[in-house]
């Protein structure tokens, strides 16, 4: 018998908002998070703006002691420690002493390619015969795992502690690894997301595919256009999000705030072959991925109220909302709602699924469906499938039962899972 | 030994001391891992800023015999001067 598993903590480290209360805030409104980015104009970047989340520096010495932050390059440790310890703090959950380890908690936090400006000064270094001069601090900024090592000595966490990676699933994969620890009873608590470095060296590669938007360097917010007709290219983004996920019983034992219920999903690949390709998915395999959610966790198509899509805006949102539509079975105006966060953040690529899940529970438990930015041309490949008002482009007050959330990524994976509002 | 060496190389040493060390516990003769609990990680570390600081260059073998603050202080004099 699988245990029941709830959400406990949020944290984020968003483009638009560093903190639930802002990032809630934000949500509501549509505030973008998309800014001019001067560096990638001086680099020659055809797109020119992006989604960084912006860190005061006093607010660092929360999240680490002065060593740490000496030298500290790495922006994905600096998002993912952010989002992770405010998440465990908001569960009620406190630090272990220096004596402590807490083995019924564990950590899998996912990231892409973890420490870029980091490991550029390593180069540098190396080549220049300065080996010696790259000091203690490279290995643990530039490993992938150096995130969940960053959080589990933070905390104290006992159990399982690694690092997922999947490209632009990685966030919302975390989600269901976590999931399926508690449920298997092998831990109690697992806090559970991505992150994503900033900067020129994690975006330029997408640049060089011509796959970001170009055409709005001079109107950064109106950027990021997902569904609609002139959508032509994702804004890149990066930033953090974090959960707490815990199993039902250790939550009301310690009387803890429940947002919502994570009820499980699927994961799967398209295996590259079909219409998937290395940065295209295979649609089969998406549909079968929604259908293999909704059967892991006995929920009937009728019943989602509202999907947080991928919906990047490279032009395959058209794609993405037909096979949504195949998978459930639903269109016109009985499609469920359907929203993009990057409509304000961008794509914030391995970051991207636990920073939008944590936008999905904060509906569930606010009771509200956010608003579509930029969205008032929607593709007539889309109208055709889903009525208009399925996509509201201001955010609505509407009570949110089963949500779905679903992530895919370079490699032609493909991860979705299905959150519910919490009753006894 | 060089008081101002000495009171350069405890600033140097302040920020890889742990929470439960002061810099007021430094003494010449404090054994840096052993005493003063610095991560052994992190003598590289000092060693780098020690460098920097005193703009010269300590070689491996000379690492390994700088265990004591003293002995430490006594490559940076001998280099400095």
């Amino acid at each position: 018998m699988k245990k029941r598993v709830v959400i406990t903590g949020l944290g984020v480290c968003a483009p638009n908002g560093v903190g639930i209360p802002a990032f809630t805030e934000a949500l509501k409104n549509g505030t973008s998070g998309i800014r001019f980015q001067q560096q990638l104009a001086d680099l020659n970047f055809g797109c020119q703006i992006a989604g960084e989340p912006e860190i005061p520096d006093d607010l660092l010495a929360e999240y680490f002691t002065p060593l740490q932050l000496k030298d500290l390059d790495a922006t994905g440790i600096i998002y993912g420690m952010i989002a992770g310890v405010d998440a465990w703090k908001d569960a009620g959950l406190t630090v272990t002493d220096k004596d402590t380890v807490d083995y019924e908690s564990g950590i899998i936090f996912g990231t892409s390619l973890l420490g870029a400006e980091k490991f550029r000064k390593a180069i540098y270094l190396t080549d220049d015969k300065k080996v010696k001069r790259l000091g203690s601090t490279t290995v643990i900024q530039t490993m992938a795992s150096g995130i969940s090592a960053y959080l589990g000595g933070y905390l104290g966490c006992g159990n399982q502690v690694t690092t997922n990676s999947s490209a632009c699933t990685t966030g919302t994969e975390s989600i269901l690894m976590g999931y399926d620890r508690i449920a298997h009873g092998y831990a109690k608590r697992m806090l559970v997301g991505g992150c994503n470095d900033s900067g020129p060296y994690i975006w330029g590669g997408f640049d060089a595919m011509r796959v970001l938007n170009k055409k709005h360097n001079d109107h950064p917010e109106l950027g990021s256009r997902p569904m609609q007709s002139d959508a032509s290219g994702f804004i890149p983004g990066s930033g953090a999000g974090a959960l707490v996920l815990e199993s039902l019983e250790s939550a009301i034992a310690r009387k803890a705030t429940i947002y919502a219920e994570v009820l499980g999903g699927a994961v799967n690949s398209g295996g590259q072959r079909q219409s998937g390709s290395m940065t295209a998915p295979n649609s089969v395999a998406v549909q079968r991925c929604i259908k293999d959610a909704l059967e892991n966790t006995a929920v009937n198509p009728e019943e989602i109220d509202t999907i947080n899509g991928h919906l990047t805006a490279t032009g395959m949102c058209p794609t993405e909302i037909k096979n949504w539509s195949e998978a459930l079975g639903r269109s016109g105006t009985a499609f469920p709602y359907i929203n993009s966060l990057k409509s304000m953040t961008g794509h914030c690529l391995a970051a991207a699924g636990s920073i939008e899940t944590v936008a999905t529970i904060i509906e569930l438990h606010e009771g509200m469906v956010f608003g579509n930015r930029n969205c008032d041309d929607i593709h007539p490949d889309i109208t055709a499938i889903v009525a208009e008002n399925r996509i509201p482009n201001k955010t609505l007050k509407t009570p949110i039962k089963i949500a779905a959330k679903a992530s895919f990524g370079f490699g032609d994976v493909n991860c979705c899972m299905l959150f519910k509002k919490y009753t006894t | 030994m060089n008081t101002d060496h000495y009171d350069a190389l405890k600033k140097i040493i302040k920020i890889y001391l742990p929470e439960d060390v002061s810099v007021d516990d430094i003494t010449p003769k404090s054994h840096l891992i052993n005493e003063l609990n610095i991560n052994s990680a992190n003598l590289v570390d000092v060693v780098l800023d020690v460098e920097d600081h005193f703009d010269i260059t300590i070689e491996d073998d000379e690492i390994e015999k700088m265990d004591t603050v003293a002995s430490a202080l006594e490559i940076i004099d001998q280099k400095v001067s």
